[in-house]
């Protein structure tokens, strides 16, 4: 962004442009828009949260891409060992 | 050697498939290839007279497909390029009066007798777009440098990729260097990012593409036109010459530009 389109906060439209595309692109070509994937993000936490002790709040789940293949990425923080007694 | 069938498709429609088929053919063509396009927009006709050949049909490809005609009676010769050969779509039928499996035996045919088959394809994903993917040795997406356009070409590119017809080549039509430049429109860089395919060149957008397309006459054939430049650079690409991209303006735009910023004005 230039100087001045920083001033009035205004993003370039080609800029604009890529970023949404880029967002749904993933979800065109996974076929799961944005509202699975949260409900996908539910049920993954319930299900480990059954086996181990995790941080359901900092779970992360994205998409990733090489090319043209994506990969669906979770990063599950385990709860530290002093705080999972109740 | 057999030829090779180049389809030439897109997601969405009015991009430029049927003005690249007609000028990467013709600029094909000059390069001393035998070459045919075969227009499979059933219903939707447009090759012939972007070639300027639409007072010469008599038959179409659905009359071959369906034994009213020989092959060769269906081929219309161009005058200007006698290497250049045109099979017209029907008019007044639908994408259903043609199967894939019919477009594949048309260019095994066509295959011995000509270097490069390019075929028209129509917009979309159904029946129209299987016929004309049916056949391909290799295929080139058309895009423009748009939202809407991009969607489409993705969702195109992957199902190509299902018709294990892959990898597709991207082409770039009507892009604005202008406005590439204010950061208005999505650069060739972005839409290559977006993608992630190969591509096979860029077109800007050129008033003369309308021009040529009033007369009939392949704007390819245009020594003047960047446009034209841009197919001939993509023609020469497909027999594996290495060309690099037109730089986005010419060297008088950029002097223009020079002068007006140091108030010299043009
Ligand atoms: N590079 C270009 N510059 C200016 N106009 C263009 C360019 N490419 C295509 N056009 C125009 O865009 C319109 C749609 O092109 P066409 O080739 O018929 O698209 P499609 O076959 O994909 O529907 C036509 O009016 C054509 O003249
Ligand atoms: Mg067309």
């Amino acid at each position: 962004m230039g100087w001045f389109d920083r001033l009035t906060g205004r993003e370039k439209s080609a800029q604009k442009a890529k970023d949404r595309l880029r967002l749904v692109l993933i979800h065109d070509r996974a076929d799961l828009t944005p509202g699975q994937l949260d409900a996908l993000k539910d049920e993954l936490i319930a299900v480990i949260s059954r086996y181990i002790a995790i941080e359901p709040q900092s779970v992360e789940i994205q998409f990733s891409q090489h090319g043209r293949e994506q990969f669906l990425v979770a990063n599950i923080p385990l709860r530290p060992p002093a705080r999972r007694r109740r | 050697m057999p030829g090779t069938v180049l389809t030439i498709t897109s997601g969405k429609g009015g991009v430029g498939k049927t003005t690249a088929t007609a000028n990467i053919a013709a600029a094909l063509a000059q390069l001393g290839k035998k070459v045919v396009c075969v227009d499979a927009d059933i219903g939707l006709r447009n090759l012939d007279l972007i070639l300027g050949l639409e007072n010469r049909i008599v038959y179409d490809l659905v009359d071959v497909v369906e034994g009213r005609c020989r092959l060769r009676q269906a081929m219309i010769r161009d005058k200007r390029l006698p290497n250049l050969f045109l099979i017209p779509a029907a008019q007044t039928r639908d994408k259903t009066a043609i199967s894939p499996t019919d477009m594949v035996h048309l260019c095994d045919d066509l295959r011995q007798e000509f270097d490069w088959i390019l075929i028209d394809s129509p917009a979309g994903i159904e029946r129209g777009f299987r016929n004309a993917i049916a056949p391909a040795d290799q295929v080139a997406v058309v895009t423009n440098p748009e939202v809407s356009a991009v969607r489409d070409a993705d969702r195109i590119i992957g199902l190509i990729e299902a018709e294990e017809k892959g990898p597709a080549r991207l082409l770039i039509n009507r892009l604005n260097p202008a406005m590439v430049r204010q950061g208005d429109m999505l650069a060739v860089e972005d839409v290559l990012d977006l993608l992630a395919i190969d591509l096979l060149g860029v077109v800007p957008e050129d008033d003369a593409v309308v021009v040529n397309a009033n007369r009939g006459t392949p704007v390819a054939l245009d020594e003047k036109s960047r446009a034209g430049q841009a197919f001939r650079n993509v023609a020469r690409r497909l027999l594996g010459e290495n060309v690099p991209l037109l730089p986005l303006e010419d060297e008088s735009g950029l002097l223009q530009r020079l002068s007006r910023l140091f108030g010299r004005g043009d």
